[in-house]
């Protein structure tokens, strides 16, 4: 249902989206850290019958939800609103949406055929008046329609931003209830928006620490249900698992994919000793990766394959380290104040996301892959876990609040540190893993 | 607490306790063994558990153990040469300010230092295993250094396979 765009928008020219008068294109630069969000309009898509109606009010909800949600983008409510969108094929009347200053329009229209639906929608530059792109049209089950608006998103955040988009997009994580001395935990996945929620597991034994595959078919997490904590990979289709081949009677987890699915590295213990092995999922053969008598965990792929950021203690306290994907020498890359931990390699290559512990506070960074231009980009009691949006732009991470009734939740921050929000979810949520963009 | 006070604890404990197989997980109080066991039965797991001390402290990010620790893991490993019967399961736990990861491999550690120390007075290899909980199963709930210092520990959990 997918048709794929080409970047219509790279090579033009940074326009700092004045907020009264534009005059560049329409284009938004999410490196700089945008200071005044792009207003712009998505009047409620056309439904081309009463049966429509509702998932054209629905899918429009989204599609605002999803760009306002960015920070990058701020919506005009219809209320607001001037122009009225009541033929999709009509001429767009511009002077109706300048008035407003929408500097970007969406116009759509919805229809039901018995239980298909089809979503057609195009994007405006208002005050050039002109469309950006061709118009799309998604179908597919009527079901899918929040898919199909994650979609129409995803297609206009790209062409304004000229990036990657995030919006149809999965996160697996850990669902949390229970008092912290009694806490019961559940796989779960969701929507990155919180809908659509599903256990995947029981609360009868603790799982930890999920991560999905490449293709986002399979998650491979940490459970104690032999007694121990071994590592499991689930196919999410079918919520069927299985125990990967680690040795019996030791503990292993910390498992992650390699970019092509077809390894994953993770951490073992024995004698007290944790070091990193690399298993082919094909022959469930491991081999070793480091052998030293410091903590060795929370490994992370180079997006091409070559490479493997880390954590040890070897220096006496936790630092990250890259060393090559088949092992070697290690180099280390943190040298701030603070112990740093689980670093996750951003999906475009040029930034590794930590969590950094200094002065009895938890952040949330990023630096470059050779430890330079270090950020922090949050603060709290306990923020851990990073995970990045498939485009590099946004990261989500757990944090958890102090105290005897302290409660975990999701939230996410893109990458200049602005835009900071909370998921909501039934449950408390820990450890997060973003999907790659669904097909 | 002196040893009178503990046994003392340990009636107390006892009258509540019922019969079962073990003596339970970390977080389970006393319990099991009330059936056979007289109280205040030195060969009783109540005992092990509240006379002798079924755990040890860390420091923050250590897995040293302190002057007060190996006291205690020298008296759990005499009663353990001395009840031959029973196995052990030494649990590691860290407090909450680390990353779940690194606290899963800082707890194997700490269960690790137990054993061995157990191991060097003379309890065999084969009756002690480890596991590390990490963060995941704190005793104390509050955010502060006094329930973070509880939190820190590693517990000698006994099994058995005598039935009562």
């Amino acid at each position: 249902m997918t048709k794929y765009l080409v970047g219509v928008l790279l090579g033009m020219v940074l326009a700092a989206a004045p907020a009264l008068a534009q005059t560049g294109p329409l284009r938004i630069e999410i490196t700089e850290g945008v200071i005044e969000p792009m207003p712009y309009a998505v009047p409620e898509f056309v439904p081309d019958s009463p049966a429509a109606a509702e998932y054209a009010r629905n899918i429009t909800q989204v599609i605002m939800s999803d760009l306002t949600g960015t920070g990058l983008f701020r919506d005009i409510p219809a209320s607001a609103q001037i122009g009225k969108v009541t033929d999709f094929n009509a001429p767009v009347q511009f002077a109706d949406w300048k008035a407003v200053n929408a500097q970007a329009l969406v116009t759509g229209a919805v229809s039901l055929s018995g239980s298909r639906l089809t979503v057609r929608f195009r994007l405006w530059d208002v005050f050039a008046g002109t469309e950006l792109g061709n118009g799309l049209q998604f179908a597919g089950s009527a079901d899918g329609w929040r898919r199909m608006a994650h979609k129409v998103a995803d297609t206009v955040y790209s062409r304004i931003t000229g990036e990657g988009a995030y919006f149809d997009t999965r996160v697996v994580f850990v669902a949390e209830t229970g008092p912290k001395n009694d806490r019961r935990k559940r796989l779960a996945i969701m929507d990155y928006d919180g809908a659509n929620l599903q256990y995947l597991t029981d609360s009868s034994a603790i799982v930890l620490a999920p991560r999905f595959s490449p293709t986002g078919d399979r998650v491979l997490y940490t459970s104690y249900e032999s007694g121990l904590p071994r590592i499991y990979m689930m196919d999410v289709g079918k919520v069927r698992r299985r125990l990967l081949p680690t040795p019996k009677g030791t503990m292993s987890f910390s498992p992650r994919f390699s970019p092509d699915g077809r390894t994953v590295v993770y951490s073992m213990t024995q004698g007290g000793n944790t070091d990193l092995y690399a298993m082919n999922i094909a022959t469930g053969k491991s081999v070793r990766l480091t052998n030293s008598p410091s903590i060795e965990t929370a490994p992370s792929f180079s997006p091409d394959g070559s490479r493997i950021v880390f954590e040890s203690d070897r220096s006496g306290t936790q630092q990250l380290y890259i060393m090559p994907a088949s092992g070697g020498e290690a180099r280390r890359i943190s040298f701030g104040k603070g112990r740093y931990g689980t670093p996750v390699w951003s999906p475009r290559g040029d930034l590794i996301a930590f969590t950094k512990q200094n002065k009895g506070r938890f952040h949330i960074g990023v630096m470059r892959t050779d430890g330079s231009e270090e950020r922090l980009l949050t603060a709290s009691f306990l923020d851990e876990g990073p995970t990045w949006a498939p485009n590099g732009r946004v990261i989500m991470f757990t944090r958890e609040t102090q105290g005897a009734n302290g409660r975990s939740s999701l939230y996410t921050v893109d990458i200049t540190g602005r835009n900071l929000r909370q998921l909501r979810t039934p449950d408390g949520a820990t450890d997060p893993s973003w999907s790659p963009l669904q097909k | 607490m002196n040893i009178l006070g503990k046994i003392s604890a340990v009636f107390a404990v006892m009258t509540l306790a019922a019969c079962a197989g073990s003596t339970g997980g970390d977080d389970s109080g006393a319990s099991g063994y009330a059936g056979n066991a007289a109280a205040g039965d030195p060969t009783s797991p109540v005992y092990f558990q509240q006379a002798i001390g079924d755990r040890v402290f860390f420091a923050v990010d250590q897995s040293t153990l302190s002057d007060e620790a190996r006291a205690t893991l020298e008296a759990q490993a005499q009663w353990l040469i001395s009840n031959p019967d029973y196995t052990a399961v030494i649990e590691g736990h860290a407090d909450e300010r680390g990353t779940r990861e690194y606290n899963l491999a800082l707890g194997a550690r700490r269960a690790n230092a137990a054993r061995e120390f157990l191991i060097s007075r003379g309890v065999a290899p084969n009756r002690l295993t480890t596991i590390s909980y990490g963060k995941e199963r704190p005793v104390e709930i509050c955010s502060s250094e006094s329930c973070y210092s509880r939190n820190r520990r590693a517990v000698t959990v006994l099994a058995s396979d005598l039935t009562g």
